[in-house]
């Protein structure tokens, strides 16, 4: 009897062992099946998608089209993995994309897997913004997800080959709206990449690939793009031009703006083609924004008069003192200190312009005053060291005759002792 | 009347501590006179700038503050702030590089002339000893700026000192005050630089003075087989001295007219974390040595290049130290001796190297 329950436990055992070598054998399947068939089959049958990139960040995660576009990747039976009953949703019609995206963006337990702190309301933006209601609505020529992320070749963000990385953005907008034929439609212009280029912005992220510059998406939004309101035309501005947003708000001017529907900074500054402001923006001269509304006798024209004036005093000066500051430099004298006080005198020009916002003639005043001190200082200090070097100078001159005529002096003692000899 | 208060001083020292061996030693020293009595004066150049190193390096002492976060900024305090700073510490720069300049002619004037024959081979030794330790100098004051060429060059001096077998490794720990170059090694070149040498310095420059005060200048070969009433001398003092002085006061002019129109630079602090800035250059009087290690291979048959190259220099030193001791017999057929065709090797050696370091 013990024998054949000895027996029993050792069929068992060896069914369970083999069990298991089955079971193990079977997950190695399962790993396979990550082996997919539908880049396979499609790069033998020449039906790869447009633009299919292997670096796509969907490929390179899961390894596989079906995380999109479902099906079974594990047959190579075309019935089968192409079928609905597998979940297959092959091509999504343009209407369903954002939804489409949406899955798997939108939904955040998912995407924390990827990156806990990832956004998952693009979609819901998206609908916010032109291009989603326009979709919303039917039209079929706005831009969807895949219109600026692309379909085949999506890349992260941060990655420069990315159509949405930070340098390439201006050109993937300009895509649609550089297409005069399609913003027709739209009664749009299609001249903004060109003007962005020229302009300190473009310039800034284009040229300089100075990623702190703004591209289209910094001012008008990405998944929630819209043209900004007269209102939050400031705020827009404000988010890296926090003071100048602030004084501007908080003058009499902003009130003023509002009622007259003005565009706020993009009134003297622009849009697109925003330059590199100067000093002559303000005053009474030629290139003087102010006096477009404020002609002479006015009370602007006075601000605007003293103002520059204030400014460009400061302006003159701080190059003067800077100029002795090069020479103190070339001169190889001490210029630590003046170097500092430059910097500051520096500070208080940048200060002084960014407070024309505030179109307060004493704010900018005191601040110009402030400045034209520490500009002083600089060039007093400068001015100490170039005399200090021309002292050097001067002293070794006179160091060098002292000496010559002592080494004269004690030539003719020489000689008067060999002649004694 | 200032003379009469004088020579009472003189006669009230004198009443105290008799000396005549002064005034025997300033009265009848001579100098002889002939074609070659130039380079006579180079020893006493080379003697003049050490007292301005000694003074000048005094002076920086009052301001100089080593330590990781004091060392530079207060140099750049000393060149910038304090009264003549600047010309005290370029002075001292400066200096030392004449000082090791003029050391070296002194050293192949004395080399060629064959001065250091018997009886004046420990003048030679004390000589050649001193010599090193003014390099030494060099090397240790280089660090003390603590800026960023200063502190790379330390870097790169001391761990040629590692590749010596056996010794090496601790040596450079020795030096270095730990495993690489730190404030710990900025203490210890401040110790060698402003106590440890000069202490031995003095020694050593102590007895070459009294070596050649005893045994007075040495006579070329030419002027030896002059007749009697052909050789021609000077009194040293007052004569050779006033000449002496004439010289010193040019010197210490262009010593002033370099810290003036050339001064050094102080550049950035030194950054251990920084990456080494480019041209790292030794000073130029290690600059032949340096470069010789460079063109080196890295092997040569089982030996390191490098330790060949510093096995090298060391025994050529050592022979250089020892050349009084060595007899090399004379050859009639050749127009230009054996040791003396060494010299003039050596000297070729060391300009074309140096130069070479500069221009590849």
């Amino acid at each position: 009897m013990k024998t054949r329950i000895f027996y029993l436990l050792f069929i068992i055992l060896t069914a369970s062992i083999l069990f298991g070598f089955y079971l193990g054998d079977n997950d190695k399947n399962k790993t396979d099946q990550k082996v997919d068939n539908c880049i396979k089959c499609h790069k033998e049958i020449e039906a790869m998608p447009a633009g299919f990139s292997e670096n796509d960040v969907h490929i390179k995660a899961y390894g596989s089209c079906a995380a999109c576009h479902g099906g079974d990747p594990g047959t190579d039976d075309q019935e089968k993995s192409m079928s609905r009953s597998k979940g297959f949703i092959g091509v999504p019609k343009k209407n369903e994309i954002p939804k489409f995206c949406g899955k798997c963006h939108s939904n955040i337990n998912i995407m924390r897997v990827f990156q806990p702190r990832i956004a998952t309301d693009q979609v819901e933006q998206y609908y916010t913004s032109i291009h989603g209601k326009k979709l919303l609505a039917g039209d079929q020529n706005v831009a969807d997800c895949a219109s600026c992320h692309t379909a085949h070749s999506i890349m992260p963000v941060k990655d420069p080959r990315a159509t949405v990385y930070k340098t390439q953005i201006p050109n993937t907008c300009n895509k649609c709206h550089g297409n005069s034929e399609l913003m027709k439609k739209y009664n749009l212009q299609t001249n903004q990449l060109a003007e962005y280029s020229k302009s300190v912005h473009g310039v800034a992220l284009l040229k300089n690939k100075d990623l702190g510059a703004p591209a289209c998406n910094d001012c008008h939004g990405n998944h929630g793009a819209m043209p900004p309101g007269i209102t939050s035309i400031s705020h827009v501005c404000g988010i890296c031009h926090t003071s100048n947003m602030e004084y501007f708000n908080s003058s009499k001017m902003a009130k003023v703006f509002q009622e007259m529907d003005y565009h706020a900074c993009e009134q003297c500054h622009g849009n697109h083609n925003i330059e590199k402001p100067n000093d002559e923006m303000v005053g009474v001269g030629k290139e003087s924004k102010c006096v477009d509304c404020h002609p002479e006798g006015d009370d602007g024209y006075k601000v605007s008069k003293n103002i520059y004036s204030s400014i460009i005093s400061l302006k003159n000066n701080y190059d003067a003192a800077n100029a002795k500051y090069l020479e103190v430099k070339q001169k190889g004298m001490n210029d630590i200190e003046i170097g500092f006080q430059l910097k500051d005198a520096k500070q208080a020009l940048i200060q002084s312009r960014t407070l024309i916002h505030t179109f307060d003639t004493a704010q900018v005043g005191t601040k110009t005053k402030e400045g034209l001190e520490i500009s002083n200082k600089a060039a007093s200090l400068a001015q100490k060291e170039i005399d200090e070097y021309y002292t050097r100078r001067n002293g070794f001159a006179i160091a060098t005759l002292a000496f010559l005529v002592f080494v004269v002096a004690l030539y003719f003692k020489i000689k008067e002792k060999e002649k004694k000899k | 009347m200032k003379k009469n208060y004088g020579s009472k001083l003189v006669t009230w020292i004198d009443d105290r501590f008799d000396l005549t061996p002064v005034r025997n030693l300033l009265l009848h020293k001579k100098v002889p006179e002939h074609r070659h009595s130039v380079w006579y004066y180079m020893g006493g150049v080379t003697l003049f700038l050490f007292m301005v190193q000694l003074l000048t390096g005094i002076l920086l002492l009052l301001y100089y503050r080593p330590g990781e976060d004091s060392a530079y900024e207060s140099v750049r305090f000393i060149v910038t702030e304090v009264k003549f700073g600047w010309l005290i510490r370029n002075v001292h720069s400066w200096s030392a590089n004449l000082l090791v300049l003029f050391a070296f002619i002194h050293m192949f004037s004395v080399f060629f002339s064959k001065a250091y024959e018997k009886p004046r081979e420990l003048t030679w030794v004390t000589g050649f000893i001193t010599l090193v330790f003014t390099l030494a100098f060099g090397f240790s004051g280089y660090l003390l700026p603590w800026n960023e060429l200063a502190f790379f060059a330390t870097k790169v001096g001391t761990d040629i000192v590692g590749v010596l077998p056996v010794i090496g490794e601790p040596l450079r720990t020795f030096l270095r005050g730990g495993e690489d170059v730190t404030g710990a090694t900025l203490s210890r070149f401040f110790g060698i630089h402003v106590a440890i040498l000069p202490a031995i310095f003095t020694v050593f420059l102590g007895l070459h003075l009294l070596f050649i005060q005893r045994q007075g200048m040495h006579e070329p070969e030419s002027f030896k087989k002059l007749p009697e009433e052909k050789k021609k001398y000077i009194p040293f003092f007052p004569d050779f001295a006033l000449k002496d002085l004439m010289l010193w006061v040019i010197v210490f002019n262009i010593l002033i007219f370099l810290s003036l129109y050339f001064p050094w630079e102080l550049g950035n602090k030194a950054d251990a974390l920084a990456s080494a800035p480019q041209g790292i250059k030794p000073e130029w009087y290690f600059m032949f040595m340096f470069q010789t290690l460079k063109l080196l291979p890295a092997h040569v048959i089982f030996i390191e290049g490098e330790l060949l190259g510093v096995l090298f220099f060391g025994a050529a030193g050592l022979i250089w130290m020892l050349v009084p001791f060595i007899k090399v017999k004379h050859k009639p057929n050749w127009k230009v001796q054996p040791l003396v065709l060494i010299g003039i090797l050596a000297v070729a050696f060391i300009v074309i190297l140096t130069i070479l370091g500069y221009i590849l």
